[in-house]
């Protein structure tokens, strides 16, 4: 599903990412650690096809509307409901039933009774759930997830983890963490970037 | 079909989000209608129509610089250009949705607008009309494409109109001439060639635009 060869992102003459070498093949699940500014979200922009790199290859067996890329900002509009935004994505993505689709990720994420709400008096929790829901809205092939447990509660966290092992072995999964006991359990490959 | 309904979603989600935000229209008309009373007594009393004609389109460029320098704004505050841009439409959808919608609220502010500046200093020819609606498009069309450029920058409020006032020239010349002379035709028709090029201009390079 995706393989990288001494992959690299210079900015300028900053160098992000250097020598990344890495395969994963469909269904694995791969666990990306290392400190903050060690290039952990660039390599997953890169591979969400966000960011290009300027060194060596990368070759991604998913096509643009097949991946789910969650990212540190939610990627929704702050002056709309999460109704309105799954919407939005819903027709974008061309999601067929996307009304059930959609309610039911409200529902199981516990925005069902704030969907009319608009996402700017979401707390931090609530918006990150929202963005999850709209990661998961299109029923990727491959999910790239920077940091997905951020803000999360408990519970929204639990959910997180249930979702997470529901998809293994049936999608593709890139996950950064800076909590690698949570997700070590389900990964199948891991590359800890210094 | 499937193009123009990704079109029609976008257009309809920034509406929405003025509608809610009231963040454009509304600086869109103050500015538009305190620059035509500050231009009414800056003029001397008895000036010629033609000054006045060439206030008007400085009025029209500036106010739509106004607007075009906010269209991108959402998208910025928390990226959602990513997500527009992984989503498997083309890329070109969100530009001419985006032009959609800033151009309605330059029309809605030129609505009130041009009455004002009738009020002001003189009637206005239907050929001048004509010529606003036309430089709009154009406008609209070379200022989204500016717009999504500038917005990835730090230096965003000042890389716009540094980018987009040269391209404007032609648009000036254009309604500043079917404004004032006996037969427009030949401006109006330069109005239309304008955006006929460049729309299809913008159109074709988006993509690249907003993708690294």
């Amino acid at each position: 599903m995706l393989t990288a060869s001494r992959l690299g992102k210079r900015y300028g003459d900053k160098r992000v990412l250097r020598g990344i070498d890495l395969e994963l093949p469909r269904g694995g699940f791969l666990m990306v650690t290392g400190p903050n500014g060690s290039g952990k979200t660039t390599l997953l922009r890169i591979c969400a096809g966000l960011a290009r790199a300027t060194e060596g290859k990368l070759s991604v067996e998913a096509s643009r509307g097949a991946i789910g890329y969650l990212a540190h900002e939610p990627l929704v509009y702050r002056e709309l409901s999460a109704l309105e935004n799954l919407e939005l994505y819903g027709k974008l993505y061309r999601i067929p039933e996307r009304r059930e689709r959609i309610g039911m990720l409200l529902e199981r994420y516990g925005l069902w009774d704030v969907r009319h709400d608009r996402v700017v008096s979401y707390s931090r929790g609530m918006t990150q759930r929202l963005a999850l829901c709209r990661v998961l809205l299109h029923e990727p092939e491959l999910l790239v997830l920077d940091e997905p447990f951020t803000a999360l509660d408990a519970a929204g966290a639990e959910l997180l983890d249930a979702q997470l092992a529901e998809l293994h072995g049936e999608r593709t999964v890139l996950v950064s963490t800076h909590d690698p006991d949570r997700v070590a359990p389900l990964a199948t490959a891991r590359l800890a970037l210094a | 079909m499937r193009y123009f309904a990704d079109v029609r979603a976008l257009a309809r989600k920034d509406l929405l989000l003025e509608l809610r935000a009231k963040d454009t229209l509304p600086a869109m008309l103050l500015f538009v209608v305190a620059t035509f009373v500050v231009f009414h007594f800056s003029l001397p009393e008895h000036s010629s129509r033609l000054a006045a004609s060439g206030l008007l389109w400085v009025a029209i460029l500036f106010t739509a610089l106004l607007g075009l320098g906010r269209a991108f704004v959402p998208e910025q505050e928390q990226r959602v250009l990513d997500g527009l841009v992984l989503a498997p439409c083309d890329r070109s959808a969100i530009w001419l949705a985006k032009g959609i919608a800033t151009l309605a609220f330059l029309v809605a502010a030129e609505a009130v607008a041009l009455p004002v500046f009738s009020l002001f200093f003189h009637g206005l020819r239907g050929a001048t009309v004509a010529a606003v609606l036309l430089a709009d498009v154009g406008i609209c069309a070379v200022g989204t494409f500016l717009g999504a450029m500038a917005v990835a920058t730090r230096a965003r409020d000042l890389l716009l109109p540094l980018l987009f006032l040269p391209l404007a020239i032609p648009i000036v010349v254009g309604g500043v001439g079917a404004g004032v002379v006996a037969d427009p035709g030949k401006y109006l028709a330069f109005l239309g060639l304008y955006d006929a090029m460049f729309a299809l201009l913008c159109w074709a390079s988006f993509e690249y635009v907003v993708t690294e």
